[in-house]
């Protein structure tokens, strides 16, 4: 009974540490080899030495510490077994730098580990790896998702993404992309590669939270914040990157308005903004200002100053549709995307009409507006302040069926619902 | 670890340059030969014939066969290459970038299978 209790407080632990700490334990690991795959067995090794051995000799003091010598010794393993016949002298460098690591690893707290996923963002933003399997890689390398989840957050099939990631690794490896922060000189040319992928990262946290948080027991859009917040450090005087972190902090400050206490969708404009984290929304505020300071406009900086629009909502009482209607018309001007027309569209409703917004939305191409949700949302709600019911209902209808999120759809089916009960009979 | 640069690029114009600019372009190849002889990094290059020189050779069920001209026939061709021996894939790509053919061709660069 008692080993069974021990057992399943080791089971815990191990697991507690995966969800906390693969990321940069995967990092630690494969920074110095070089190899994610073989970086990403040593460690899944690791995992079940610990499930095999705490639960009868104890759980570490450093459970971290542990996981990190244990796979670094199944990686030096693993290389004097490999069939190496040609790679003899690249072996036996690679021999010494993971030996020189193991002797301090396992005196080491977890204060003392240098934060590699940097290290690890660069090499999975890397030029030379396919710029559509960037975030992906991140998602499984910094975050430890399984193949299968990135799979349905970017909505292919799971053995083609496994595929890809399998690639992807390979030619880390095999073309020996270097684990390393690029020279200063280099770094803004590489920067925004990895500016993209963070950004991606968030996205997918913020928009598929349900269906990928929920299963993974993660929290993305709280690890691209940490994330955007060490590149801050990293990179002080880099207008973009202190505009992505703001952009992040501001929506993550509004994190617990966003559903109401019955489980309700809650538009931004409609928020509570006493639940607004107002700690974080001055920690963005003080990055966006930063970021001005350089004088450089870039994509994230406006996308945040549409945020710190929305954000001065609690301090005005209102939502100031001019400014934001001038902010999506720079945005679209510098980064056009159907995100940001659809956005557009909806602040110059605002200003000048229903008819106005979807004017804007016409601009957009036929099809792309077909398969965007947002925007066949924005067009359902457009026509029914219009008063065009039917149309309105039809657009609802196209809108719900393309809503993954139950929340939101719930959300679309209400405002439907009150619609056609409005509507006068005959 | 070794890495080889195939330079790309399109040898009708290259057969078709004036002579003046023809030994510009000699003089170019040269210069960076030299660069990459003095770091340490070079370890053999060679300028290839035209395309219209080339043989093809593949053995299927025991079968030898030869046929004349490239492999495939796209706008351009393999005219060259660098094998350099450098520490990673970034330090490939900075070199590759001081290539001549970086500025009108394509530089292909890969990881040698031998390390």
């Amino acid at each position: 009974m008692q080993r069974t209790e021990v057992e399943q407080q080791a089971h815990a632990l191990a697991a507690r540490t995966a969800r906390l700490s693969y990321g940069r334990l995967l990092a630690l690991v494969a920074a110095r080899s070089g190899d994610i795959a073989a970086s990403e067995d040593a460690l899944a090794d690791a995992f079940k030495q610990a499930l095999e051995q705490w639960p009868m000799r104890g759980v570490p003091s450093n459970p971290e510490a542990w996981l990190l010598t244990v796979a670094r010794r199944r990686q030096i393993d693993h290389i004097r077994s490999a069939d190496s016949r040609m790679r003899i002298d690249v072996d036996i460098d690679l021999l010494g730098l993971i030996a020189d690591d193991d002797a301090e690893g396992s005196s080491s707290t977890d204060a003392m580990f240098p934060d590699e996923r940097l290290k690890l963002l660069f090499v999975c933003a890397h030029p030379a790896i396919n710029a559509a399997v960037r975030t992906p890689l991140m998602l499984q390398t910094v975050l430890g998702l399984e193949a299968d989840e990135i799979a349905r957050a970017f909505l292919v099939p799971t053995a083609t993404m496994a595929q890809r990631l399998v690639r992807a690794k390979r030619k880390i490896g095999a073309a020996r992309i270097p684990f390393v922060i690029p020279e200063p000189e280099e770094l803004a040319s590489r920067i925004e590669a990895v500016l993209e992928a963070v950004f991606g990262l968030f996205s997918i946290g913020w928009e598929a939270a349900p269906q990928v948080a929920i299963s993974s027991g993660k929290e993305l859009d709280e690890e691209s914040l940490y994330l955007a917040g060490l590149l801050v450090q990293l990179l002080p005087g880099e207008p973009e990157v202190r505009g992505l972190a703001a952009l992040i902090g501001y929506a993550h400050s509004r994190r617990a308005a966003r559903v109401s206490s019955d489980g309700r969708y809650v538009p931004i404009d409609e928020q509570d903004v006493s639940l607004w984290d107002h700690t974080l929304i001055g920690w963005a505020e003080q990055q966006l200002q930063d970021a001005r300071r350089a004088g450089s406009v870039g994509r994230f900086q406006l996308e945040a100053s549409i945020q710190s629009v929305h954000a001065h909502r609690a301090r005005s009482g209102t939502t100031d549709w001019q400014a934001l209607a001038l902010l999506y018309t720079g945005l679209m001007q510098l980064a056009p995307s159907v995100g940001a027309a659809v956005g557009r569209a909806i602040a110059i409703s605002h200003v000048h009409g229903a008819q106005a917004g979807l004017d804007c939305l016409a601009l957009v191409d036929a099809t792309v507006l077909a398969a965007f949700q947002p925007a066949l949302a924005a067009r359902a709600h457009l026509l029914s302040r219009m008063g065009r019911v039917s149309d309105a209902l039809a657009a609802y209808d196209d809108a719900i069926e393309l809503t993954v999120d139950p929340v939101l759809s719930a959300h679309l089916l209400a405002l439907r619902e009150a619609l056609r009960l409005d509507q006068p009979l005959g | 670890m070794k890495y080889t640069l195939f330079l790309y690029s399109d040898e009708v114009a290259f057969a078709a340059m004036p002579r003046e600019q023809m030994r510009q372009a000699q003089a170019a190849y040269m210069a960076y030969t030299a660069a990459l002889q003095a770091s340490g990094v070079f370890v053999t290059t060679d300028w290839l014939q035209p395309t219209g020189t080339g043989t093809t050779l593949t053995l299927r069920d025991g079968q030898r066969r030869v046929q004349d001209g490239p492999y495939a026939a796209t706008k351009e061709q393999l005219g060259g290459y660098y094998v350099i021996d450098v520490p990673n894939l970034d330090v490939a790509l900075h070199w590759a970038e001081q290539c001549p053919a970086a500025q009108y061709g394509i530089i292909e660069i890969r990881p040698s299978g031998m390390g």
